[in-house]
């Protein structure tokens, strides 16, 4: 027998199962993980000193492209965080927009979770399907916005515009018959909230299809019950958030306990794990899809009998309308004024925190009065619990690694900012 | 989340304000300023206290007040500001230190406390230079191998120092200076107080400029 068996591996930045740019060292004692050191900062692009240097409305765009999979979440903590420094609060319409855009960006973030969780410990067919659902909601993205990911749609006071009357629709071509088209149009025909209305009412049978395929799957719960254990106690020690908080049986949930928009309105219910491993998560997120489903369908009911405005009238946040842009002189200095130097914020401190998808995403934001923020710090719930990752995986396998990577819900944008 | 901010108010003084600890409340939240010295007993005391209870360190970034307002900002310039929750009494409290010493910027580390500090801290100080005693590991974290220098302080320009690129003559990676100029896009503003209020009486037009700072 050899002397020395411990021997150090190098796992990515390229690696399928590392969700982007994660580079792992791994020191192993043949199979087993013995320590496992992260190297992150790959996809760092400094957002945070960016910021410093524009107008607090041209960095929305930029939160998209922390938590690529969940965008508007992460627009929403910033958004929130400038509301709160300038004193403002958006209208009733804006708010119930937010919260629905919230739901659906959660179930898009653990649809992507599911597949590519799944993909990564033997689970081909869910991804499949979980990218079909994924679709119609990148529509709803695309038709609101104008971009299927990174929306720039939430702003402070409201949100950019109202919902659409319609929704694109496909047209038949060489490779679509008329048939099809027509048959992929039945839900196209009404306005948008028909749409995610009857987005709703297909989800939860989508939801069944996935269980079928995984929660009493014998591989699925060989590669996920008893790996990765945290202890509640220990969940708190180590600043995890979200559902892998939840997964370990502590029940917190910004939403419920510290909610903000219209969430202490909305009926739903927050799922707690028993066990702490990676298979209480996985049914902590499944379950999260259908509590969102559910507030989906309670806001669309809600804004369809409730029309208004989505944007504060205070010019110091909203842009004059084009057409009084085109006709009249203050409209447009005021227009021009409003893109190049923006808006000065009063100066403080503040941390505004929102329940995204992955966990409490924080933005701690200081103003000293001027038009651009000095100091924006993105506290991203990845990265509290890539921290955590050595302790979670020591002692496992290294087919273990992706296990827990994927229970993680790691995303580099928002870790590495 | 300003959820009992105001017995927190009047608990913090108590507690702290024999060590120099200022307390402020602002658009609801509260903020605890600790001298550097009592910066890890009050932690501790944060956490433990009965009725304090901070289970959770969410969040510790640096901030360099330098410039802070298009002034030189007095005293130290370099802040540890972090974010503390509380689950079983559910609410925040943010705490700040100023490092003593501008250029040897250093802080006890909390990592006793919570484990949770260990990536923030490892943030903290390879972006601001903040060094955190008694920190297991306290390694750069998101800058390249090799990188030099603190780039989220303010005389750090947006645009580095050096800059990548493939050398075919090379054959390998070289960096070199930067070949762009540093250029402030849009300039930092900061209006005098009411600026777009009407006033009863104009005041003389030059009080209607604006303020720009020096350095964008």
């Amino acid at each position: 027998m050899a002397e020395i068996r411990n021997y150090t591996m190098n796992f990515g930045p390229q690696h399928p199962a590392a969700h982007g740019v994660l580079r792992l060292v791994l020191e192993m004692d043949g199979e087993v993980i013995q320590k496992a050191d992260p190297h992150i900062g790959l996809l760092h692009r400094g957002t945070e000193k960016l910021a410093e240097s524009k107008p607090f409305n041209q960095s929305i765009g930029y939160m998209d492209r922390l938590d690529y999979v969940s965008m508007m979440c992460n627009e929403h903590a910033y958004v929130l965080a400038i509301e709160r420094l300038l004193g403002i609060s958006p209208p009733e319409r804006a708010q119930y927009i937010r919260v629905m855009f919230d739901e659906i960006t959660r179930i898009l973030n653990h649809l992507m979770w599911l597949g590519s969780h799944g993909l990564d410990i033997g689970a081909m067919t869910v991804f499949l399907l979980c990218f079909k659902q994924r679709e119609e909601l990148m529509d709803v993205y695309e038709a609101v916005s104008g971009t299927r990911m990174h929306a720039t749609y939430y702003r402070p006071g409201g949100v950019y515009r109202d919902l659409p009357d319609t929704m694109p629709r496909y047209q038949a071509s060489k490779w679509r018959s008329a048939k099809d088209a027509a048959r992929m149009n039945a839900a196209r025909a009404g306005s948008m909230l028909d749409f995610i209305q009857a987005f709703t009412e297909s989800f939860p049978a989508a939801v069944d299809d996935y269980e079928t395929l995984l929660t009493d799957n014998r591989i699925w719960k060989q590669r996920t019950v008893n790996i990765g254990v945290v202890s509640p106690e220990r969940a708190l020690q180590l600043g995890f958030s979200g559902a892998m908080l939840r997964g370990s049986g502590v029940e917190w949930d910004l939403r419920k306990k510290q909610p903000y928009e219209v969430y202490e309105r909305m009926d739903f219910d927050i799922p707690v794990g028993v066990n702490g491993d990676c298979y209480d998560r996985y049914l902590v997120r499944i379950e999260e899809m259908r509590q969102s489903n559910r507030m989906v369908r309670q806001c669309v009911e809600w804004l369809k009998a409730n029309p208004g405005p989505v944007m504060i009238d205070d010019r110091k946040v909203r842009p004059p309308s084009r057409e009084h842009m085109k006709e009249d002189m203050e409209s447009l200095i005021h227009h021009f004024k409003f893109f190049t130097e923006g808006y000065e914020v009063p100066a403080g401190d503040t941390y505004a925190a929102v329940e995204a998808p992955k966990g409490e995403f924080g933005i701690y934001l200081v103003s000293d009065g001027a038009n651009k923020p000095y100091r924006l710090k993105c506290r991203a719930p990845g990265f509290a619990h890539l921290a955590a990752l050595e302790e979670m995986c020591r002692g496992h396998m290294i087919a273990d690694v992706v296990a827990v990577i994927g229970t993680q819900d790691i995303v580099f944008g928002e870790i590495d900012r | 989340m300003a959820a009992k901010s105001d017995d927190l108010a009047s608990l913090l003084p108590s507690l702290f304000g024999d060590a120099g600890a200022r307390v402020t409340v602002d658009r609801g939240e509260v903020t605890l300023e600790v001298p550097a010295a009592q910066y890890l007993a009050t932690m501790q005391t944060l956490r433990d206290h009965p009725s304090l209870r901070f289970e959770m360190l969410v969040d510790l970034c640096g901030v360099d007040y330098a410039g802070f307002a298009g002034v030189m900002h007095e005293g130290p310039r370099f802040a540890a500001v972090s974010h503390l929750l509380s689950l079983s009494r559910n609410r925040r409290v943010r705490v700040r230190t100023f490092a003593p010493d501008d250029d040897f910027p250093v802080l006890a580390s909390v990592i006793g406390v919570w484990p949770s500090v260990n990536w923030f801290e490892r943030e903290a100080f390879d972006l601001y230079g903040l060094v955190f005693t008694g920190h297991p590991d306290l390694r750069r974290i998101l800058t390249d191998y090799g990188f030099v220098g603190y780039p989220f302080r303010k005389d750090f320009p947006i645009s580095g120092y050096v800059e990548m690129r493939y050398d075919p003559e090379q054959a390998r990676v070289i960096y070199q200076p930067v070949s762009i100029e540093p250029r402030v896009v849009t300039p930092r503003v900061i209006r005098e107080e009411n600026y777009a209020d009407e006033k009863p009486e104009p005041g003389p037009p030059d009080s209607r400029r604006p303020a720009t700072a020096p350095n964008g």
